[in-house]
């Protein structure tokens, strides 16, 4: 059986043109899916997977019992993760985190939780990769590496795709990359802007300071010549529509989300020019959707906690990292995510300290240290379920293959409903 | 069952002016009074109090991409204004901005239980729905915003109208939308271009159509496909001084065609472009007056917080230069555009006091109030809780000439509000705020008491001071169920959302597979909303 337009959930490209090949409830073969999207989709297994309760199999009721009673014990819950997971899934554990008075945080806050703040300060001129594909004739890439981390994003949407006004493709693009090193992406700009580690708002700063006419008295700003800026500026001045992409280049260095607060005043200001927009590159399938959903029930897009009763928000108080290295946190529910492998060593430490229980189709590292292991359902492969793209276009993660194993929201739902007769 | 007795009721789909009357519900509708067994019926003595029709907002931003994006930028607007978990309701935060478990209880305790979110683009209709899901109690619908539309533009310029009443058809029906909206004919696309559209027969970049053919077109599908609904209109040149002139018309280019103008109070402004912003209500009103294939609502100002959010790109970008404040805009490939920009409302600005005159001034010369509703524009005037406020001001004048005492002396001078004594009586809001509105939206069970409606009934206290009574109502029944007992929310349920499915020549996806493989980055399998999203859908049938 062939299945086409499916979904990819591995990044925030979303592709859904990929074409599936299933034989006996197998994925043989996967078409258009660039080398990331294909060995998700032969990688997954189908075989049976049991929870497990200290490393020993379970059946599902107890497991579920257990994590009930795990989280309604402890006094600071954490939920987090959320990124690799369905916005079906997300709206579930929000509501337990809302029905346990626990923080909940989504792997936003480890990449492009800058950028939420960054927005929250200055605004987001943005639009969706459709018009950057119909109309931009110039892209920059900032902090980004699209080469490798989205790797189908040129083609489909940026540099390679060939739109309304941009039939010539790459032909009718300017394509201008800023970072602190040589990548695969900058061996295909035009221009590579080579920033110092660490200088990337004094270099906004300056594009900001040279398109209001300003002379620098310096001859190169953050590693970079002022003539090569006042060329750059140029260009952004005289384009018919450009767009910032921007990565954990700008977001994870220096000022964060000053960097960010600072890209987004520049391209507010271009548009006194021409059109211009910003768009953050999202790592994670569906990390976008943690920040939706989190966002209309508690109106906060991360670092949320509930222990008041409402929903309060405050990055670096209620950010997952630091409630586990500051040792507040006394049980963790992780969905769909991996943080013992991508934490800094003191709140990985943490979570194998504390009860954790773990939600994901993979056996994760985190999974290796939790106490309560639920494997569920992989969503776009063995689940459907909504994702949604880097531009916050939401698309149908379809079921390809057959899974005897629940999803994510469905176990959500059974320790909703433990948790409430566990309080009642 | 269920029956409330001895009631004021305020019905004026069924010309009941405050009578006392008994209301008899069961399996969540209206009945006779024979069709239930009095010894087994709950009873809700409603002696003293008004009886009314649950209220029906025809337009409010409450859900989807803006206003999400509106919440994530405003973390300031929540801070303050926050709602505790119950073991019966979600938590939830914001102001003029509220998240939507939120915005369901809220409006729920203020005694209405239909909501129109006036706004959404095609594309992200799912992300849409998903809210809606989690909108609790509220039947809702949602406009699907067409007036910036490729395929529909091409199919103008071609003079393809049938092949666009085909496309119209298949897209409310993949969007699961109820209505058709157009924000700013044309002007959206060309805002993709840096520039506007100021006239209603200028043109749009790249497809050599204009805002009244646009406007025109779609006023033309409308009839032919028989929705529900008419075309909803948000006119060119908003919120610009002497807008009035192009929005009536406006009215006239629709030669006509019924439609409903949303927000009049944006598009009434008198004076020269460029100049001190005069009242434009008199002549819009007239126009409204004239026209009796118009229906409006007013997107009344309310002094204090708001967020403006808007498919109007180009107007947001405007207002972010006005106001300096943060500035969040959204193109959307091939369909629309929007933004997003916070927003104070002051007594003391002259510009804002003379918007809160003109929208008063509508309310108050538009003679038929069937054609004239209740709205702030939800949050981009002011936030939908202030209804009560607005509703003190209509119905008493000495309270009007207390706020207007307190306004910037350069928006009183020459103002025509003062010389207006009208007062609205309590037949004429259960027309502006349910009623009038059911009517608008084809809503046949919505709006009023007579048997085989919803029995949506809100029951308030009959007090002097009307921002109180109608703030709080002592009952709200959704759907035969009490949702709000003496002033306390005492049930969650979900509620439905509604939605057209008018039938259309399938031929016409052959044309649209190609143009999704040319204009959209996504799949045309990928785009229809399916019905799982709508675990609690309804179609509402065309005829
Ligand atoms: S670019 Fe991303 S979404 Fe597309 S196929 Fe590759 S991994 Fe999947
Ligand atoms: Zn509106």
């Amino acid at each position: 059986m062939i299945v086409g337009n499916v979904v990819c959930p591995f990044c925030g490209c979303l592709c859904d043109d990929i074409v599936v090949t299933v034989e006996d409830n197998r994925i043989t073969a996967v078409e258009k899916a660039c080398t990331s999207g294909r060995s998700l989709f032969l990688n997954v297994h189908t075989q049976t997977a049991k929870p497990t309760v200290d490393g020993k199999e379970v059946e599902w009721a107890e497991a579920v019992d257990v994590a009930a009673r795990i989280l309604t014990d402890a006094a600071n819950p954490l939920i987090y993760g959320l990124s690799s997971t369905a916005s079906e899934a997300q709206r579930k554990a929000i509501a337990l985190a809302d029905l346990l008075g626990a923080t909940i945080d989504s792997t936003s806050s480890v990449c492009h939780g800058p950028t939420t703040i960054g927005i929250q300060v200055e605004g987001e001129p943005t639009c969706t990769l459709g018009e950057i594909k119909h109309r931009a004739d110039l892209l920059v890439f900032w902090g980004c590496n699209p080469a490798e981390s989205h790797q189908r994003h040129f083609a489909r949407y940026s540099v390679l795709a060939k739109g309304k006004l941009t039939p010539g493709g790459r032909r009718d693009r300017t394509m201008v990359v800023v970072d602190v090193r040589p990548t695969l992406s900058t061996r295909r700009a035009d221009v590579f802007l080579q920033v110092r580690p660490g200088h990337d708002f004094e270099l906004l700063n300056a594009l900001r300071a040279l398109l209001k006419g300003q002379d620098l008295d310096v001859d190169q700003v953050g590693g970079v010549e002022v003539a090569r800026l006042q060329d750059l500026v140029e260009r952004m001045k005289s384009c018919r529509f450009g767009v910032i992409f921007f990565g954990m280049g700008v977001t994870q260095t220096g000022g964060k989300h000053l960097n960010v607060a600072e890209l987004v005043a520049l391209v507010a200001e271009l548009n006194a020019y021409t059109r211009f927009t910003a768009m953050p590159m999202r790592g994670h399938g569906n990390v976008a959707g943690a920040d939706c959903t989190l966002t209309w029930q508690t109106g906060y897009p991360f670092a949320v906690n509930f222990a008041r009763g409402y929903p309060q928000y405050n990055p670096g108080e209620f950010t997952a990292v630091d409630v586990l290295a500051r040792g507040e946190t006394d049980a963790a529910l992780i969905i769909a995510s991996d943080p013992v492998a991508h934490f800094p060593r003191r709140a990985a430490q943490r979570l194998a300290q504390i009860p954790t229980i773990v939600l994901d189709p993979e056996m994760s590292l985190t999974a290796q240290v939790a106490r309560v292991v639920l494997p569920t359902a992989f969503y776009g492969v063995n689940a459907a379920g909504t994702a949604y793209r880097m531009d916050n276009v939401p698309l149908p993660l379809k079921k390809v293959v057959d899974s005897s194993q629940p999803t994510d929201e469905q176990v959500l739902d059974w320790i909703i409903e433990k948790v409430k007769t566990c309080s009642a | 069952m269920l029956g409330i007795i001895n009631g004021e009721v305020y019905d004026p789909q069924n010309g009941i002016n405050g009578e006392i009357r008994d209301i008899w519900i069961k399996d969540g509708k209206i009945v006779s009074a024979d069709e239930v067994e009095r010894a087994e019926a709950e009873i809700i003595d409603a002696t003293g109090l008004v009886v009314m029709p649950g209220g029906v907002d025809i337009h409010s931003h409450i859900v989807g991409a803006k206003v999400n994006a509106g919440r994530k930028f405003r973390p300031e607007d929540h801070r303050d204004h926050v709602r505790t978990r119950t073991t019966l309701t979600r938590s939830g935060s914001g102001y003029t901005v509220p998240t939507t478990y939120m915005t369901g209880y809220m409006y729920a305790e203020m005694g209405y239980t239909t909501v129109m979110e006036a706004a959404t683009a095609p594309l992200v209709a799912r992300h849409t729905h998903e809210e809606l899901e989690d909108t609790p109690i509220l039947d809702k619908g949602v406009f699907i915003t067409m007036g910036n539309n490729h395929f529909i533009m091409d199919c103008i310029r071609k003079g393809e109208r049938e092949k666009a009443r085909d496309y119209v058809a298949w897209l409310l029906g993949a969007s699961k939308g109820y209505a058709i909206k157009i924000v700013n004919p044309g002007g959206v696309e060309n805002w993709k271009w840096g520039r506007n559209v100021e006239e209603v027969d200028d043109e749009v970049i790249g497809f050599g159509v204009t805002p009244r053919q646009i406007v025109s077109t779609l006023a033309w599908i409308n009839d032919e496909l028989k929705l529900p609904h008419v075309p909803h209109i948000h006119a060119i040149n908003l919120g610009q001084v002497g807008n009035a002139r192009t929005t009536v018309e406006m009215m006239e280019a629709l030669e006509g065609r019924r439609a409903h103008f949303c927000h009049l109070q944006f598009l009434s402004y008198g004076g020269k472009p460029g100049k001190r912003l005069r009242s434009g209500a008199a002549e819009v009103a007239r126009a409204v007056n004239e026209h009796p294939n118009i229906t409006v609502d007013v997107g009344q100002v309310i002094f204090g917080p708001a967020t403006t959010m808007t498919s109007d790109g180009p107007l947001q970008y405007r207002l972010h230069q006005l106001t300096g404040d943060k500035w969040l805009n959204d193109d959307v490939e091939g369909e629309t555009g929007g933004g997003v920009v916070p927003m104070q409302y002051k007594r003391k600005n002259p510009f804002n006091a003379v918007q809160w005159l003109i929208g008063l001034e509508l309310f108050l010369l538009i003679d038929d109030p069937w054609r004239v509703y209740l709205t702030t524009d939800h949050p981009n005037a002011g936030p939908f809780f202030r209804y009560p406020q607005v509703i003190k001001l209509l119905m008493d004048r000495d309270y009007r000439a207390e706020v207007c005492e307190g306004l910037h002396p350069r928006a009183k001078k020459g103002a025509l509000l003062p010389e207006l004594d009208r007062e609205y009586s309590l037949y004429e809001i259960a027309i502006i705020t349910r009623a009038g509105t059911a009517r608008a939206l084809g809503l046949k069970n919505k709006g009023h008491l007579g048997v085989g409606a919803d029995a949506d009934v809100t029951i308030y206290a009959k007090l002097d001071d009307k921002e109180e009574m109608f703030a709080r109502p002592h009952y709200v029944l959704k759907g035969g169920e009490v949702v709000v007992r003496d002033g306390q929310l005492v049930r969650e349920l979900p509620g439905r959302t509604l939605y057209v499915a008018p039938p259309y020549d399938p031929g016409i996806e052959r044309d649209l597979r190609a143009h999704f493989e040319e204009c959209y980055t996504i799949s045309f399998d990928n785009y229809p909303v399916a019905p799982e999203y709508l675990p609690h859908g309804e179609v509402v049938p065309c005829s």
